[in-house]
């Protein structure tokens, strides 16, 4: 299956959809319209001639200071063509939402909830979007850019309780 | 055994908030046990809310995060030479094969050639290293069902090929041994001899094993027909590695999307057809086996090679040798260069998907152009794999979620990150 084929079929199928389509060491990416990425994912998924069946990843990635602000990034893999292809949507900064595609594939189900963990990221239609690496109680979206890396103290007995009059669940 | 089309059965992925809230009126009233995250058969830091209706598993919500260490967000605040050693411990099982994942990644970005014997080598020690996962695998699911003395076996085998890892590497776990380019240091000169005393006594042992459990009635009583991942669920819970292919895919990326020239090497791609946790053991096993036939193929090859470099000689990517800095002005810049400011992958961003012995394991890293990777997003099998939990545990017992939950062999340290 050749790159540029398979970019050529999608554009002549959903020309609405495509917004900007490159090569990069060989890897095909497809930039597409927020709103079409259901249909853009199952015309790949159900097409007969190109079955990217496989939802391979799904992760968030933060451009601060570009419009639009976030990026989310999905990988699909063909089994029967052995080829894969990237699919990536912007997102506003005032409204990062997108469609979950756990119609789809099941398997975006925690990728997603990662992807709302660590970014902030809304999936419209996700059964429970949760957090799920990071505790329940915090407050933001840890990988965004303008969140610092920052330290935890080190809890010792002698400082135990100096420490937990920091915490966010002191004030409940 | 026939199983339902995906329509019509259950793929939701509850979480232990579906789980814990009260019976609604006319609901049958069930209890919840919580399992974990400091249960030994979980394997790690996982936490299973499970909802019981007697002995029998109703649901069960696996709950993820309590290793979290945000190994993706340290990355960007470190030079690309840096990363990599936190690679190290997102799978604390096959820690090479992270350091491959990684690397690979970084020289596409790069565009860089690596030296064939660097490649070689580099097959020749995650091929052992998906051997001691394994190993790992058996010794504590066998533990898991009560058989002992394969554990006690497994990690004879497995301190073997650690003694490889610190050999070449200097460190049993944490190897770091794959740098960009190449390799961190050349193969010492005992190093042949010693891989070949481990492959020549390799493949009577894994008969051993098989000897202990492959057609014993206890062993199969708890393990045949439970759990089962059919192909269409596994596929639609993105599962990966052993699971996928217990499941009657023939899906492994070495062969079907070859890296590493693992097309030139003879091997095949074990498979199973009913998807329960008897046939993941069965294909882990035969994968041991291919994995020592590669081992000898790659340990043939680097012989064939000869001495040779081991890292490009590309000074803005690898350091020199320490022989050509005390001499040369022009090495000593590159030296202080790399080790301060680090090399500069061009903009843009790279994706590379490798077999872990878990399964699929892939890195995606953008780059600014900076000395620093703006993201690095690792895709982890034992991750997605999870997902499929509460599917495999639906209408099985207690006992037998400590099977299938060990069948999936899940490493925290990746789940969580």
């Amino acid at each position: 299956m050749e790159n540029a084929s398979v970019a050529e079929r999608l554009r002549a199928a959903l020309p609405h959809a495509v917004i900007a389509s490159h090569e990069h060491r060989g890897d095909l990416s497809i930039v597409v319209q927020p709103e079409a990425l259901i249909d853009v994912a199952r015309f790949l998924r159900d097409e007969p001639e190109l079955r990217y069946n496989f939802l391979e990843n799904l992760c968030g990635v933060d451009y601060l200071g570009r419009d639009p602000r976030f990026e989310v990034v999905y990988h699909l893999l063909s089994f029967s063509n052995h080829h894969r292809i990237c699919l990536k949507v912007g997102l506003p900064e005032a409204d990062p939402t997108v469609d979950s595609l756990t119609g789809l594939w099941p398997t975006a189900n925690w990728q997603e909830r990662e992807a709302y963990d660590l970014f902030g990221i809304i999936f419209r239609g996700h059964p429970s979007l949760e957090r799920i690496l990071m505790p329940d109680d915090w407050e933001g979206h840890p990988l965004r850019k303008d969140v610092p890396l920052g330290y935890e103290e080190v809890a010792f007995t002698f400082n135990q309780e100096q420490i937990d009059a920091h915490k966010p669940y002191a004030q409940e | 055994m026939t199983s339902a089309p995906v329509a019509t059965r259950d793929l939701s992925i509850p979480s232990p908030g579906d789980i814990t809230r009260p019976a609604l009126a006319g609901e049958k009233e069930t209890m919840v046990l919580n399992m974990g995250p400091h249960h030994p058969s979980t394997h790690g830091v996982l936490r299973l809310v499970v909802e019981l209706d007697g002995e029998t598993v109703v649901n069960v919500a696996p709950d993820v995060g309590f290793l979290h260490t945000g190994i993706e967000k340290s990355m960007e605040s470190k030079t690309y030479q840096k990363s990599l050693v936190m690679t190290d411990r997102t799978d604390y099982l096959a820690p090479l094969s992270n350091n491959l994942c990684y690397v690979l990644a970084v020289e596409k970005l790069l565009n860089c050639e690596i030296p064939p014997r660097a490649t070689a080598a580099r097959v020749l020690l995650v091929e052992l290293q998906r051997i001691s996962s394994h190993l790992v695998w058996l010794g504590t699911h066998a533990l898991d069902l009560a058989a002992m003395s394969v554990f006690l076996y497994g990690f004879r085998e497995r301190e073997q090929i650690l003694d490889i890892f610190e050999l070449v590497s200097g460190a049993r776990m944490m190897t770091s041994y794959f740098r960009v380019g190449g390799l961190a240091y050349d193969l010492p000169a005992e190093f042949p001899a010693t891989v070949q005393a481990f492959l020549d006594i390799i493949d009577g042992r894994i008969d051993e094993y098989e000897d202990l459990l492959t057609h014993n009635p206890l062993w199969l009583e708890r393990t045949k027909g439970i759990g089962i991942l059919d192909a269409e669920a596994a596929v639609a819970f993105g599962v990966t590695g052993p699971g996928l292919r217990a499941a009657g895919i023939s899906w492994d990326l070495r062969k079907d999307m070859p890296y590493c020239d693992y097309d030139s090497y003879d091997f095949a791609v074990p498979i199973a057809q009913n998807g329960d946790t008897y046939d993941r053991y069965l294909v882990r096993m035969a994968e041991m086996r291919q994995s020592a036939r590669i081992c000898r193929q790659a340990l043939q090859r680097l012989h064939d090679l000869g001495p040779g470099p081991y890292v490009t000689t590309d000074r803005k990517i690898a350091p020199p040798p320490k022989s050509e800095i005390t001499h040369s002005m022009e090495s000593l810049i590159h030296h202080f260069k790399l080790w301060t400011e680090g090399f500069k992958p061009p903009r843009g961003d790279a994706f590379v998907a490798i077999e872990s012995p878990r399964g699929e394991l892939a890195t995606y890293i953008v780059s600014d152009g900076s000395p620093k990777p703006y993201r690095v997003h690792m895709r982890t099998p034992s991750f997605v794999n999870l997902q499929a939990l509460p599917y495999m545990a639906r209408g099985y017992l207690v006992a037998d979620l400590v099977a299938l939950t060990a069948s999936m062999d899940p490493v925290l340290g990746e789940v969580d990150r």
